[in-house]
């Protein structure tokens, strides 16, 4: 009887001792944060991808909380919505931002592409690219191992036919995957443009054609078509300026190898 | 001096709390895979190990069984130390984060996480059981927090290499790591009496 009370006093007073300690601890020592973060932290949609360059959505909201970020368009999964709510809650003036997918830059499925090697190495990109560009003949294409796909947070990348596709029902637009592609042929696409140019290979029109037959000739004929000015020719390659581009697929009808597709994006969602 | 470095050798390869007693393991699986996190991991454990035992020694020998032998409350010892470890590591990170943020956010959230995990609170009771004096406990639970760090980092470099190939679908994920994890934990084997022949 005398060890059970002994036992039971003894636990007790010890919990009482410990809980009293962390109280007063967290009382005395409490850090002050700033009582604009929970509200901030609330606005933001909570995907952490780190497309506004902070270590997820808490980071982003500290610093916007501290004063340290003063713009609040940042966050690209969010859109507009989460710009407007920012600007209610700072009382900053918002700034539409629109939704962006992203889209791989590549059409070298594997009836397409021509094939210098074959690859048995390391399952990923980055090592693929390291050997000898890769296993294709065009070294701008995409190389077909996903690394893209790994690092997506909405797992919106599938692989098929030897390359990357995005989904952009279920893309949010974080931009992770441009990072990721040691081939840089990512691209992020505002949606209501629609027309985009899946190619990135830089060869001149004859070399492409041996590479792959669906790659960019930089024929010019899409230049010529624009009437808005929004397309041209560097390097062999046709690039779509958006902030010119009202999206008519005027260049998409035309194209002579199919690498300029037309796809209404934003009906999708 | 000759026992000291005995105690750490022996807590390092002979008695690896992860690959030869194998406490911690959740950790050990979690959190191995870059070894960025296992640093950070295996120092907080190496922290609170040395922490937890400063505080349990002196409870276990002063209030649990006293000296004068009034009574006697082993048998209370595992619920004694998880809550005194877990109160003691909330309030260690209350300190931090006042006090030290950068070592607060160094340790993030691998210190809450480390709150009753197995391997600290291993490492007191077996303190006890070895009669261990004040000191010694200190050495051991150093040396084991160190066996721990080399366990993970050990692992880590496995796990990356693991990562980079094609593994059989049926084995792909959990099931290769705890391969792996046992070979490493067989290379262990091989110090068992390796260090009472160099110091014994």
């Amino acid at each position: 009887m005398n060890t059970i009370l002994i036992a039971v006093i003894s636990v007790a007073v010890l919990g009482l001792v410990c809980g009293i300690m962390l109280a007063v601890a967290s009382k005395v020592m409490a850090v002050k944060e700033d009582e604009r973060f929970p509200a901030i932290r609330e606005c933001l949609p909570g995907a952490n991808c780190g497309a506004c360059g902070y270590a997820g959505c808490d980071g982003y909201a500290k610093a916007l909380a501290s004063g340290s970020e003063t713009r609040i368009n940042l966050c690209v999964p969010g859109a507009s919505a989460t710009v407007s709510a920012l600007s209610d809650v700072l009382g900053v003036e918002s700034e539409e931002k629109e939704r962006q997918v992203a889209v791989v830059r590549c059409r070298g499925t594997k009836d397409a592409a021509e094939y210098k090697a074959e690859y048995e190495g390391i399952l990923s990109c980055a090592a693929a690219k390291m050997y000898y560009g890769g296993e294709g003949k065009c070294i701008y294409r995409c190389l077909g191992y996903g690394d893209c796909a790994k690092v997506c947070p909405e797992d919106a990348i599938c692989l098929e036919n030897g390359i990357a596709h995005v989904d952009p029902r279920v893309c949010i637009g974080c931009g992770l995957c441009r990072k990721e592609c040691p081939n840089g042929i990512i691209q992020l696409v505002p949606v209501s443009r629609r027309v985009m140019v899946l190619c990135r290979n830089r060869d001149r029109g004859a070399a492409t054609r041996k590479e792959c037959k669906n790659g960019c000739i930089g024929c010019m004929k899409c230049v010529k078509t624009c009437e808005h000015d929004a397309i041209h020719v560097t390097g062999n390659l046709a690039e779509i300026d958006y902030d010119k581009c009202v999206g008519c697929g005027k260049c998409a009808e035309v194209c002579t190898t199919g690498c300029i597709v037309s796809a209404d994006l934003s009906q999708i969602k | 001096m000759k026992s000291a470095v005995l105690i750490i050798m022996t807590a390092v390869f002979v008695n690896n709390y992860v690959l030869q007693q194998f406490l911690g393991i959740c950790p050990f699986l979690g959190v191995s895979k870059k070894l960025n996190q296992a640093t950070g991991m295996s120092i907080a454990v190496i922290f609170v190990m040395c922490l937890a035992t400063a505080v349990t020694w002196p409870i276990q020998y002063y209030l649990l069984t006293p000296a004068s032998g009034a009574y006697d409350l082993g048998f209370m010892q595992t619920v004694v130390f998880i809550l005194v470890i877990a109160a003691l590591v909330q309030l260690v990170e209350i300190v931090l984060k006042r006090y030290i943020p950068s070592l607060h956010k160094s340790l993030g959230v691998y210190l809450p996480l480390i709150t009753t995990n197995c391997a600290v609170l291993g490492v007191c009771i077996a303190n006890i059981d070895a009669e261990y004096t004040f000191g010694e406990a200190m050495l051991n639970s150093f040396g084991s927090g160190l066996g721990f760090f080399l366990a993970m980092v050990l692992f880590s470099g496995v796990r990356s290499r693991i990562e980079g190939n094609d593994v059989t679908e049926s084995f792909n994920g959990l099931p290769i790591t705890l391969i792996a994890a046992a070979i490493v934990s067989m290379s262990f084997f091989g110090f068992t009496g390796v260090v009472e022949n160099l110091f014994g």
